[in-house]
């Protein structure tokens, strides 16, 4: 009759999976080379100049995070689904949802977070500085646990389903749009000399609302997929 | 104390078993068997509370699994088909995990015990689980079962792909649990060399 | 649980329903075929021309009808996902897969005619303001709940899953709503909002509220007819089923 306390089981959960990806660091590097990669080719496919980077900046690079968010979705329960860890996870005597947050953050800490940090070189590329880099860098902050915990709830429905990779997609995007408009609109705010504080407290209510109602429902759709 | 009464359990369209009613006093083991399909792991799945039964409850200690949630969650180890072990991570660091999670005991000398209890050689345990044969794996997976302190134990085939000593380590083992009073329900297609009044089977049918 | 009067739990059940529902689509078809004719009329003949934008707004009376409907549907839709989900009702759940592709539809129609509308108003034929993003959004959620029934196999999890998408996307709706017309003016550009209704005539009023209400006849109709499929494929009990086969309810449609 043994029982982990709730920041036992916490812990328990969040060092396992940052243990894995200390095990398997190219995760860590493929969100990061994903970002960089994508946001190139739009310099590329809209041309090099200096006032037009800076117009689409914001959106390009809101976006590009919010796909790179988008496609490491897939590793967040699969492998756990697929070993049986998931249906142990299920079995632990304290709240799913709470398990599901101790995921959600070790995720973002691997996928997440190196694109926050990588973003105000990023920014500079597309002619971003000073406050604008600072703004993109805090939106970023706040967003992309946002769209992490909005997309658990996408990966937990279509666990195990075949195609689930562009179905999460279509799932979750209408999802993540409320965080990329305030996010990117943080920015643009900037830019265009107006204060972003609005944005910003937008996005943080947005991270408050997902971090009470996003966990338990992952926790819902993760119990139905695994019946 | 745990019993079903009048289970019946469906999986998509096909009824499985009906009217399963049957009472597992503590020191005895329930022997699940039936030919494959027959629901035995849909069955092990609903005393888990992973899965819903069409009919019928599930009652331990007198009282509704479905009120008790994690009071009863926390008296059950469940070892299913699938390992439940992470290949990246080593023999000892998947025990260890296991063992956190589970509030039990998880020093390394203890884990490695466990480890060693189920047969596994030191030499094995700090490789990554990934090398391992599918009955070391099977080892590892079982390993918990050493560390376990809880009362019910729901074991899904665990016989299979083990050899005949990782067998009889496992059923000595399930015979040390009995006697301290635990109680064990395996699906299983094989015959359990334990003390028969401590054995009952249930056989699922439509 | 009786009432005085008729019992209405004893049609909960698929097998009861079924031939309620099939008497009553006929009733409801109709409604609707004249509501639409009447609404119609009131739209396109009676109400007067507009100021501003000539005869070409008149397209707002399919537009902001279907706009409505697509919105009450979803929440309709999510209601019943809930209940199913709460009390483990298959019914429910039946409802709510019925109710889906119909508000698609209404949808698709509101973007459609917000396009026809757009076009000699604007010139373009489509703008980003506030009410068509949102409604293009809507239409992308339940695409999401028909795509994610239809990519699961196992009934019981397709119906959850999808309860569960409908539940989270209809906290999304007004979410949208206000971060969509928080971004239009943040980046306002035109001047004539397609959402800056001409100063409604009373004829107007009246005409936009008889094709709501000939939309929601059709709504119910097309339900009704949609769920008697879902039974038919659902249950597929010898017994009552031979009495209502796949061409028997092409037929009443």
């Amino acid at each position: 009759m043994s029982q982990p306390s709730m920041s036992e089981a916490l812990r328990g959960v969040v060092r396992r999976d940052l243990l894995l990806a200390m095990r398997r660091r190219s995760d860590v590097a493929m969100s990061v080379f994903f970002v960089v990669i994508v946001a190139s080719l739009f310099p590329l496919g809209v041309g090099p100049e200096q006032a037009v980077l800076r117009m689409i900046a914001s959106g390009v690079l809101w976006v590009t995070a919010l796909l790179a968010c988008l496609l490491s979705l897939g590793r967040l329960f699969t492998a756990d689904y697929l070993d049986g860890v998931l249906e142990q996870t299920l079995l632990i005597p304290q709240p799913l949802a709470v398990l599901v947050v101790g995921k959600v953050f070790a995720h973002w800490v691997i996928s997440g977070l190196p694109v926050v940090l990588l973003s105000p070189l990023l920014g500079l590329q597309f002619g971003l500085s000073g406050d604008s880099l600072v703004v993109l860098t805090l939106s970023l902050l706040l967003g992309t646990p946002t769209l992490s915990m909005i997309g658990a709830i996408g990966a937990a429905l279509t666990l195990g389903l075949r195609g689930s990779g562009l179905l999460v997609a279509l799932l979750v995007l209408p999802l993540f749009i409320p965080v990329l408009i305030f996010g990117a609109g943080a920015v643009t705010n900037s830019l265009a000399g107006i204060g972003s504080e609005a944005n910003l407290s937008l996005l943080g209510a947005c991270f408050m609302l997902s971090l009470a109602f996003a966990p338990w429902a992952t926790a819902v759709a993760l119990r139905i997929a695994l019946e | 104390m745990f019993q079903t009464v009048a289970l019946s359990g469906s999986r998509g369209e096909r009824q499985l078993f009906s009217d399963v009613s049957v009472t597992v006093k503590p020191g005895t083991l329930l022997a699940v068997v039936g030919e494959n399909g027959s629901g035995k792991t849909s069955f092990l799945r609903m005393l888990c509370g992973l899965l819903s039964p069409d009919g019928g409850a599930i009652l331990w200690q007198g009282k509704d699994i479905r009120q008790l949630k994690e009071l009863y969650i926390a008296q059950l180890t469940y070892v299913g088909h699938l390992n439940g072990i992470k290949d990246e991570l080593t023999p000892v660091e998947n025990l260890t995990v296991s063992a956190c999670l589970a509030g039990d005991e998880s020093s390394g000398e203890i884990v490695q015990q466990a480890l060693e209890a189920v047969g596994l050689g030191r030499s094995v345990h700090r490789l990554p689980t990934r090398v391992l044969s599918q009955g070391q794996k099977r080892r590892v997976a079982l390993a918990r079962l050493w560390l376990s302190t809880r009362p019910l134990w729901l074991l899904d085939e665990p016989f299979a792909s083990l050899d005949a000593a990782a067998t009889s380590y496992l059923t000595q083992r399930l015979q040390l649990h009995l006697s301290h009073g635990g109680m064990v329900v395996v699906a299983t297609h094989q015959e359990i060399a334990l003390p028969t009044d401590s054995v009952q089977h249930l056989r699922l049918t439509r | 649980m009786s009432t005085a009067g008729i019992n209405w739990f004893k049609y909960s059940s698929p097998q009861a329903f079924h031939p309620l529902a099939g008497r009553l689509i006929p009733w409801f078809a109709a409604a609707a075929l004249g509501l639409s004719g009447v609404g119609l009329y009131l739209g396109f003949f009676v109400a007067p021309t507009d100021a501003t934008q000539g005869d070409a707004y008149r397209i707002i009376f399919v537009h902001v009808p279907a706009a409505w409907m697509s919105m009450f549907l979803y929440v309709i839709m999510a209601v019943w996902a809930g209940i199913g989900l709460g009390l483990n009702a298959r019914p429910s759940f039946m409802m709510a897969q019925a109710i889906a592709p119909t508000g698609a539809l209404f949808t698709f129609l509101a973007l459609l005619t917000g396009s026809m509308w757009g076009k000699p108003t604007w010139g373009a034929w489509w703008v980003w303001d506030a009410r068509l993003t949102s409604e293009l959004i809507l239409l992308f959620q339940y695409i999401g709940i028909i795509l994610l029934r239809s990519s699961i196999d196992d009934l019981r999890r397709a119906d959850r899953a999808s309860a569960v998408l409908a539940l989270v996307g209809v906290v999304n709706v007004p979410i949208i709503y206000f971060s969509v017309r928080w971004w239009n003016t943040l980046h306002q550009g035109a001047s004539v909002s397609i959402t800056a209704a001409p100063s409604m005539a009373g004829s107007m009023v009246t005409a936009m509220l008889v094709m709501t209400l000939a939309f929601w006849m059709y709504s119910f109709a097309v339900t009704l007819a949609r769920m008697r499929c879902v039974i038919v494929e659902r249950e597929r009990q010898p017994s009552w089923g031979k009495q209502a086969t796949i061409p028997d309810v092409v037929e009443a449609r």
